[in-house]
């Protein structure tokens, strides 16, 4: 059987006193879509820091293809970073540099490639993400749904074998966010890499998972696939899903009252 | 009401912060320099075109201010020593206060103070959004050495434009005085020109230059160890760029105050 793309083993964070990660194991295979779900404050975008080695864990061990990402050299870690991409949640597109630029910029640091190749790349994948004829426009003047996807496209330029994606669908309407959706699916498809995205948004994390992991209080409370998640969700998974805060002996006439005084009939 | 304890720990935290930004100044320096001398062989150059980019920034563009400044300095250098040396009868050895003030001191430092204000700030304000914007984070994961990318243009930029507005600064200050001196003394600029040949050393110019090369350093890296630590949003990024062009004034007054003091008694 293949090596994991990703492996995380017993890995525990804590910031000062603090616990934000506990004891998470898990693995990712070749071609696979695993989708981190939680609530705010669940510790999922810490995980996802910790995926891409922008943070150090306690304890536990990290192999991102094959290597330990945090007691590699800087050099190994080089490697891996080229074999992976990212698409952060605002995009994170260098407002100084144009759509174009910003999916070169990979391609110029990383291969020896001439101009017209490159150019040639990047078309292609503005193509894929569907923002062709769009390379000359600055990120100031993209909507929220062309941000993302241009940011997945500098995130695949590379044609990586990971791809990590930090709340894809965020801030959009349910119609651009469907379409984010459709396209990770459509860069799995195409590019056949596996992905890692994070996200609290039910719908779309059930659309385009093989496998889902739910964190809560920084440790894994479910994990699966979507189907055996729906099959078999437990009580304080099926709060989480439902969205229903747990709020002992909450008074909601009492907290009425206490917020209008009299107006309250 | 906060305890000696608390005050005491308020001092305490503060110095360690201190002493970890000077740490983290330190090693900047040491990886631009790393960058500008093994980029090269490692296939990932320092961006020369952005270098060129920050010369303009810092330099050409700063030329109708920095004329401005040098024009006034000069001719207010040119006042006060006519004025006081008019108590002696002593008005003809004005050039000697002027040529050797201007070169030595205020040339360098007066540059050095409108960089600070306006490259500084820049370079702080430009990092601290990048840093909250995720593009730094964007970069490392991309396999970009955030310092060979983002700082070493800058501080490259720095250390060849200060210096050569200084001395755009002296020549400048000198002829804006030489103005003043014609028009209040009748010298004539020619002859100005001839007892400013006579009086100035190089070794005065070179003063000021070498002040000059130590400034840009203290900008360059103010700006980024502020910039690197920005917390919070838009607010701290205001709040960084004060305190780094706060910082770099502070230090660039005490640096010549010290400097005039090792090398010119």
């Amino acid at each position: 059987m293949a090596e994991p793309v990703i492996t995380v083993d017993a890995l525990t964070t804590h910031y000062g006193a603090q616990c934000v990660l506990r004891d998470i194991n898990l693995a990712v295979a070749e071609g696979e879509i695993l989708v981190i779900m939680g609530g705010s404050g669940s510790g999922k975008s810490t995980l996802l820091y910790h995926l891409l080695g922008l943070l150090e864990p306690t304890e536990g061990a990290i192999r991102i293809l094959g290597m330990d990402i945090n007691r590699c050299s800087n050099r190994e870690l080089e490697d891996v970073r080229r074999h992976t991409g990212v698409a952060f949640q605002g995009g994170a597109l260098f407002s100084s540099l144009s759509v174009g630029d910003n999916i070169r910029l990979p391609l110029e640091e990383h291969t020896g490639l001439d101009r017209s190749t490159i150019d040639i790349m990047v078309r292609m994948k503005l193509e894929v993400v569907e923002l062709a004829g769009r390379e000359h426009l600055m990120p100031s003047q993209l909507s929220g749904g062309m941000v993302k996807r241009a940011a997945l496209a500098r995130a695949v330029v590379m044609d990586p074998r990971l791809l990590f994606c930090d709340e894809p669908s965020a801030g959009l309407d349910p119609v651009v966010a469907a379409g984010i959706d459709d396209l990770i699916l459509k860069l799995r498809e195409a590019l056949g890499m596996s992905i890692v995205v994070v996200t609290h948004e039910l719908e779309s994390a059930f659309k385009i998972a093989d496998r889902i992991v739910v964190l809560d209080q920084g440790a894994i409370l479910a994990s699966g696939s979507p189907a055996e998640l729906r099959a078999h969700p437990s009580d304080k998974l099926q709060r989480l899903f439902n969205r229903q805060p747990e709020i002992p002996d909450f008074d909601a006439d009492a907290y009425l009252h206490r917020l209008m005084g009299d107006a309250v009939p | 009401m906060a305890t000696l304890v608390d005050r005491l720990e308020i001092i305490g935290r503060r110095t360690v912060s201190g002493v970890a930004e000077v740490g983290l100044a330190g090693a900047l320096l040491a990886d631009t320099l790393f960058w500008l001398v093994v980029g090269p062989w490692r296939r990932q150059p320092v961006r020369l075109g952005a270098a060129v980019q920050q010369m303009a920034e810092v330099g050409v563009y700063a030329l109708p201010i920095v004329t401005v400044l040098g024009l006034t300095i000069g001719v207010m250098l040119a006042i006060q020593g006519i004025y006081t040396l008019r108590n002696f009868g002593a008005e003809s050895h004005v050039v000697v206060g002027i040529a050797l003030s201007m070169t030595r001191e205020f040339g360098p430092l007066i540059t050095a103070v409108l960089v600070a204000g306006r490259s500084g700030s820049a370079l702080a304000a430009r990092l601290a959004t990048m840093r909250i914007n995720q593009e730094v984070d964007a970069l490392r994961v991309m396999g970009i050495d955030p310092v060979r990318y983002l700082v070493a243009p800058p501080l490259l930029g720095l250390l060849v434009m200060l210096p050569a507005l200084t001395v755009f600064t002296d020549g400048v200050g000198l002829l804006g005085a030489g103005l003043y001196v014609d028009n209040e003394l009748g010298m004539g600029l020619v002859p100005y020109a001839q007892r400013l040949k006579d009086v100035l050393k190089v070794d005065d110019v070179l003063h000021g230059v070498g002040k000059s090369v130590i400034f840009a350093l203290l900008i360059a890296l103010i700006g980024v160890v502020n910039g690197a630590g920005v917390t919070g949003g838009a607010e701290g990024v205001g709040r960084v760029t004060t305190r780094s062009v706060v910082q770099a004034i502070s230090a660039i007054v005490i640096t010549d105050m010290l400097f005039a003091f090792a090398v010119t008694r």
